[in-house]
C-alpha cells in the first residue's frame, strides 16, 4: 500500500483495537435484555469490524452472538445514475433477525446513505425489534437523518478529503488515515472511501 | 453490454462475470422477502412469439425479483394474429417505453433486427434456430457449480442439433470457458458444416463414456417439416441416453422439456446425475444477473457529456447504430 504523502494516519493498529474493545462494552450496556444482540456487518470492511466486534461480544457476555453480513448494491439510491451496475456480493444472514436488537456495522459514516440502504435491506429479512448502528469513525457531513449509536472516533474532516479505512485482512494492516484532497483533481481512491453512495 | 442478442458477443470475461453475478443473486431467493429493489421503477417487456413455459416465466420473475415491472405480450391472442408485422408490433410496444425486451421468436435473426427498431435493451430469449443465449448462461452457470468449472471437460451435446439453438449458443459458450465439445446425432440431425465452430462430430455414441458431460437435446418435433428420421423408436434405439450408456460419473443435462422415452429414458431424468432442475433454478438467478447488467446504471444519457448514452439512442443522433442503419421492408414473413 502505497502510503502517499498527503495521507495522514488517524488511527494507528492499536487505536482501532482500543476503540472495538470499548465499542463492545458500550454494546454490551445499552443492550441488558438476556438475548444478545446480533451483528451485521456492511461489505466489506464492516464486514470484518463486526467479525470483530463479535469475539468481543461473546467474550464479555459470555454467550453466542449471532454474526452476518450484508451487501447493499441492490439498494443504493444512485443505482439509476452510475454508469455502470456495482458489482453485488452475497449477504449471509443465516438467522432470523426478527424480534432481535440488530447492530449495523460499518466503517466510516458519511452521508448516511449506505447505511439507510442498509436498514431497507435489513428490513427484506425480517423486522428486528431495534436497529442500532456502530461506526469505526464517523466523519460527518450527513445527507439523512442518521445518527450513530457507537462510535470508535469522531473524525472532523471537510468534504473533499478521503477516509481510509484498512483492515490487516484486506490490506494487510490496521489503520485509518485522512486524505488531503489533491489540488485540482479528486483524490485516488485506494481502500474504501465511503462513497457519497 | 447493451442488448444479450448472440453469446458470441460476450468474450470468456463476460461471461464468467455474468455467471458469478448470478452466484451471488441466489441468496435473494432465501430471503423473507424475495425481491430486491434494484430495477425499481424499469419496465421489461416480454415478447413471445414461440410458446415457452419456464424461459418466459423465469424472465418473469427475474424481473420481479429485482422489483421490475413486467408486462407480457403473447403473440397468440394478440393482434399479431390480426396480421401486425414485427416492426409495427415492436413500434407500438415501444409506446410503453419499455427498458428491456426480452424477444422470443421463431425467426434467426429477428432480436439483431429488434435492437435497431427501438432503444431498448434486447434480450434474445430464442430467435428460430440461431441463438439461445440465456439457456447457454444458465448451463454454464449450472455446470461450474456441479464441476467447479469446465476448462478442459469433455462435453457431448447428443440429439437433434439442426434444429436446436441451445446447441449453437451452447457449443460457442462451452468453448469459450476452455471445454471440448462433441456433438453426436444422426447424420441427418447435425448440420453440415458444424466443425466450423470448433467441436468435433460423430454419429454414433462409442465413444460417449468419455465424456464428463452429456447433454441431450430436445427432439424437436414441431420444427420438423420433413421427414429427418425412420421413426422416433429408431431415434431412441441408436441415440437416446440411457441408464446403460450413461456412466455414474458423468453429468446429465438437458435444456427441457424433456420427452421422456425419446432422447432421455425416465431412470435417467430422475438419477443423481442429472442436473435438469438445476438448470431450472439457475434460469432464475442467471436472468437475474443478465436484467441487472443491462439495466442497472444509467441508461438514459446524462447531463454529464463524458457519459453517452447508448448508440442508436434516439436521443444520440450521429452515433452508429439505429440511424445508421438502411430502411429494410419489415414485414414478418420476411424474416422466416
Amino acid at each position: 500500500m502505497d502510503s502517499s504523502s498527503n495521507e495522514k494516519v488517524v488511527l494507528r493498529a492499536e487505536d482501532v483495537r482500543r476503540a472495538l474493545v470499548r465499542v463492545a462494552h458500550e454494546i454490551v450496556e445499552r443492550n441488558p435484555g438476556p438475548r444478545a444482540p446480533v451483528l451485521i456487518g456492511i461489505h466489506r470492511r464492516g464486514a470484518f469490524l463486526a467479525q470483530r466486534l463479535q469475539a468481543q461480544l461473546e467474550d464479555l457476555l459470555d454467550a453466542e452472538v449471532p454474526l452476518g453480513d450484508l451487501d447493499i448494491g441492490f439498494y443504493r439510491d444512485d443505482l439509476q445514475r452510475r454508469p455502470d451496475a456495482p458489482v453485488v456480493h452475497a449477504s449471509h444472514i443465516d438467522f432470523d433477525v426478527a424480534g432481535r436488537t440488530v447492530v449495523i456495522v460499518d466503517d466510516v459514516l458519511f452521508t448516511g446513505r449506505t447505511v439507510r440502504a442498509a436498514i431497507e435491506a435489513l428490513f427484506d429479512y425480517g423486522r428486528p425489534a431495534r436497529v442500532q448502528l456502530a461506526v469505526l469513525a464517523d466523519r460527518g457531513h450527513r445527507e439523512l437523518p442518521i445518527r450513530p449509536d457507537y462510535v470508535g472516533k469522531n473524525l472532523p474532516t471537510s468534504r473533499d478529503e478521503h477516509v481510509h479505512v484498512r483492515m490487516s485482512e484486506l490490506d494487510g494492516t490496521d489503520e485509518v488515515t485522512i486524505e488531503a484532497a489533491p489540488e485540482g483533481g479528486a483524490a485516488v481512491q485506494t481502500a474504501t472511501v465511503e462513497a457519497p453512495a | 453490454m447493451n442488448h444479450l442478442i448472440s453469446i458470441e458477443d460476450l468474450d470468456r470475461e463476460e461471461i464468467e462475470r455474468i455467471v458469478a453475478q448470478a452466484a451471488r443473486f441466489a441468496e435473494v431467493s432465501d430471503r423473507e422477502i424475495k425481491e430486491v429493489p434494484a430495477l425499481r421503477g424499469r419496465t421489461v417487456l416480454n415478447l413471445f412469439y414461440e410458446a415457452s413455459t419456464r424461459t418466459r416465466s423465469s424472465f418473469e420473475l427475474a424481473a420481479k425479483r429485482l422489483s421490475a415491472t413486467v408486462v407480457n405480450f403473447a403473440a397468440g391472442g394478440s393482434s399479431v394474429e390480426k396480421g401486425e408485422s414485427l416492426k409495427d408490433t415492436v413500434l407500438t410496444l415501444g409506446a410503453y417505453k419499455p427498458d428491456a425486451i426480452v424477444l422470443r421468436t421463431p425467426w434467426a435473426g429477428a432480436a439483431e433486427l429488434v435492437s435497431k427498431w427501438c432503444p431498448a435493451a434486447i434480450v434474445n430469449a430464442g430467435d428460430g434456430k440461431h441463438e439461445h443465449p440465456t439457456q447457454a448462461l444458465l448451463d454454464v452457470y449450472t455446470l461450474q457449480k456441479r464441476l467447479g468449472g469446465i476448462d478442459g471437460a469433455s462435453i457431448w451435446i447428443v440429439g437433434d442439433v439442426a434444429h436446436s439453438r441451445v446447441a449453437r449458443s451452447n457449443i460457442i459458450a462451452f468453448q469459450k470457458l476452455g471445454a471440448r465439445v462433441t456433438v453426436a446425432g444422426p447424420p441427418t440431425l447435425i448440420p453440415r458444416g458444424i466443425e466450423a465452430l470448433g467441436c468435433e462430430v460423430r454419429f454414433t455414441l462409442e465413444e460417449l463414456p468419455k465424456a464428463d458431460v452429456v447433454y441431450a437435446l430436445r427432439m424437436q418435433h414441431e420444427r420438423m417439416n420433413e421427414s429427418f428420421l425412420p421413426s422416433l423408436r429408431e431415434y431412441a434405439a441408436w441415440y437416446q441416453i440411457n441408464g446403460r450408456r450413461l456412466g455414474p460419473r458423468q453429468v446429465l443435462m438437458h435444456p427441457g422439456p424433456v420427452n421422456r422415452g425419446v432422447e432421455l429414458s425416465g431412470e435417467v431424468v430422475d438419477s443423481p446425475q442429472a442436473v435438469i432442475t438445476a438448470q431450472v433454478e439457475a434460469g432464475v438467478v442467471v436472468r437475474m444477473a443478465v436484467l441487472y447488467e443491462l439495466l442497472a446504471g444509467a441508461r438514459e444519457p446524462l447531463p454529464d457529456p463524458t457519459r453517452p448514452g447508448r448508440p442508436g439512442h434516439p436521443a444520440n443522433p450521429g452515433q452508429p447504430g439505429r440511424q445508421g442503419q438502411p430502411d429494410r421492408p419489415e414485414n414478418v414473413k420476411q424474416l422466416a
